[in-house]
């Protein structure tokens, strides 16, 4: 049988050895390790879209406890890491700024909407849900048009950018951090309701596993986990192919992103560890056999609310400096002031985004269609 | 709907060809100059593009 477990993982294994040869060791190396953070998320149901909106609406704190604990192990590990190594290692550093902000509270209700973030719609669509397929679709596109105006969108007021270590030294970062962390995890834990407080133990192992799996991303790659840079450089190819001339805008003209854009994407960190997690993601789905059932027709409605809000979300995760994996889990865990802002102006969008999906889920045929991972 | 299968299917087909299209179009993979294996301790600065870094 062509897609039996173990037919799918020597799959994955002979797609890294063949990269390994034509591409090289470091980016083999990255798939696999997408292809175990596709594995963790779909495996182990590890999200952070469903987690807030759980919070949000059922005041269960359980996905959000996981998330923090994964961040603040991240950041122990991460931190000395960029402190030993500044030359080699980069952190996920950007400015906090206008356009960053409202990036990320429109990244933060579309989240709600689509019901997946940025790994969570690469995690949707490779599992096999034709609405996560349908929203990676326009995730791409948003994040390729918000790509050809963030040079317009940066030029608003925006701070330079602010690091904890810098503001504090590095053991002072890494104390913050763990402190701000906590602080959030103590008034998610007073605020969830009983029973809904501490996460289950597949959390926790899913936490310990993408912890591993981001230092690992950082140790070879030399920056951190990111998603959405990959999905704007696959539309950016999407719309070269089919006859756009990008070297006039400022985005794909700077030297940096021209050589991404005319060199294979196989030669990209955050395009491997995507396409590596997008096939991780369909090997777990297989795993748990959560294709099998038939799945149900969602209502035109919910389905045009989902392409808007996703192309939106992707637009605004390049303004936003990053998405729930680039700026919230990468920003904080390796220092990055801007990852808090994005936390703290996404979670306000989230609070809008679940008013907006209560909107789009009226009626009984667009409940029907809410069948999905994240 | 489709089943999930399919579309999952469906997906990776899709990127096989996004792949092979973009193979076609982009400079020559040579693995004789890719990246050292691991980063850290390579020596060389981090050359990959990220979210949260500005055009450069």
């Amino acid at each position: 049988m062509l897609l039996t477990r173990t037919s799918l993982v020597f799959l994955a294994l002979g797609i890294a050895a063949l990269l390994a040869l034509f591409v090289g060791l470091r980016m083999a190396l990255l798939f696999l390790i997408g292809v175990g953070f596709g594995l963790t998320l779909e495996g182990l149901r590890f999200g952070f879209a469903g987690p807030w909106r759980a919070m949000i609406q059922h005041r269960d704190g359980r996905g959000i406890v996981a998330q923090l604990l994964a961040i603040g192990l991240t950041a122990a590990v991460a931190l000395p890491l960029l402190a030993s190594a500044p030359g080699e290692l980069m952190g996920a550093h950007a400015p906090i700024g206008v356009a960053m902000i409202a990036g990320a509270f429109v990244f933060g209700a579309g989240m709600v909407v689509v019901m997946g973030c940025g790994s969570g719609t690469l995690v949707n669509a490779g599992s096999g849900n034709a609405l996560g397929l349908l929203a990676l679709i326009f995730f791409i596109a948003g994040a390729f048009l918000g790509t050809l105006h963030l040079a317009w969108w940066t030029e608003l007021a925006s701070l330079p950018v602010v690091t904890l270590p810098g503001l504090l030294g590095g053991v002072g970062a890494l104390a913050a951090t763990l402190v701000a962390l906590a602080a959030v995890g103590a008034v998610v834990l007073a605020r969830a309701a009983p029973g809904s407080r501490l996460p289950q133990p597949r959390l926790f192992l899913a936490a310990a596993l993408l912890t591993g799996l981001a230092i690992l991303n950082l140790v070879v790659a030399g920056q951190p986990w990111g998603v959405t840079y990959g999905l704007g450089l696959w539309g950016a190819k999407a719309a070269t192919a089919a006859g756009a001339d990008l070297s006039q805008t400022a985005f794909w003209a700077a030297p940096g992103n021209a050589e991404r854009l005319y060199s294979s994407i196989l030669t990209d960190v955050t395009s491997l560890t995507n396409l590596g997690l997008i096939a991780g993601a369909f090997i777990a789905a297989r795993w748990r056999r959560v294709m099998d059932p038939p799945p149900a027709k969602p209502a035109m409605r919910l389905a045009v609310g989902i392409a808007i809000a996703a192309l939106a979300m992707g637009y605004a995760s390049r303004l936003a400096f990053g998405c729930n994996v680039g700026a919230f889990f990468s920003g904080i865990a390796t220092g990055s002031l801007h990852g808090w802002a994005w936390f703290v102006a996404a979670f306000a969008g989230a609070l809008l985004g679940v008013r907006i999906l209560a909107w789009l889920q009226a009626g009984p045929r667009a409940r029907a269609g809410l069948q999905v991972s994240q | 709907m489709p089943h999930r299968q399919t579309v999952g299917l469906a997906l990776l087909a899709a990127l096989v060809l996004l792949v092979a299209v973009d193979l076609a179009a982009s400079y020559p993979l040579n693995p004789f100059q890719a990246p050292a294996p691991i980063a850290l301790g390579s020596g060389a600065g981090p050359a990959g593009a990220h979210c949260a870094a500005p055009p450069r």
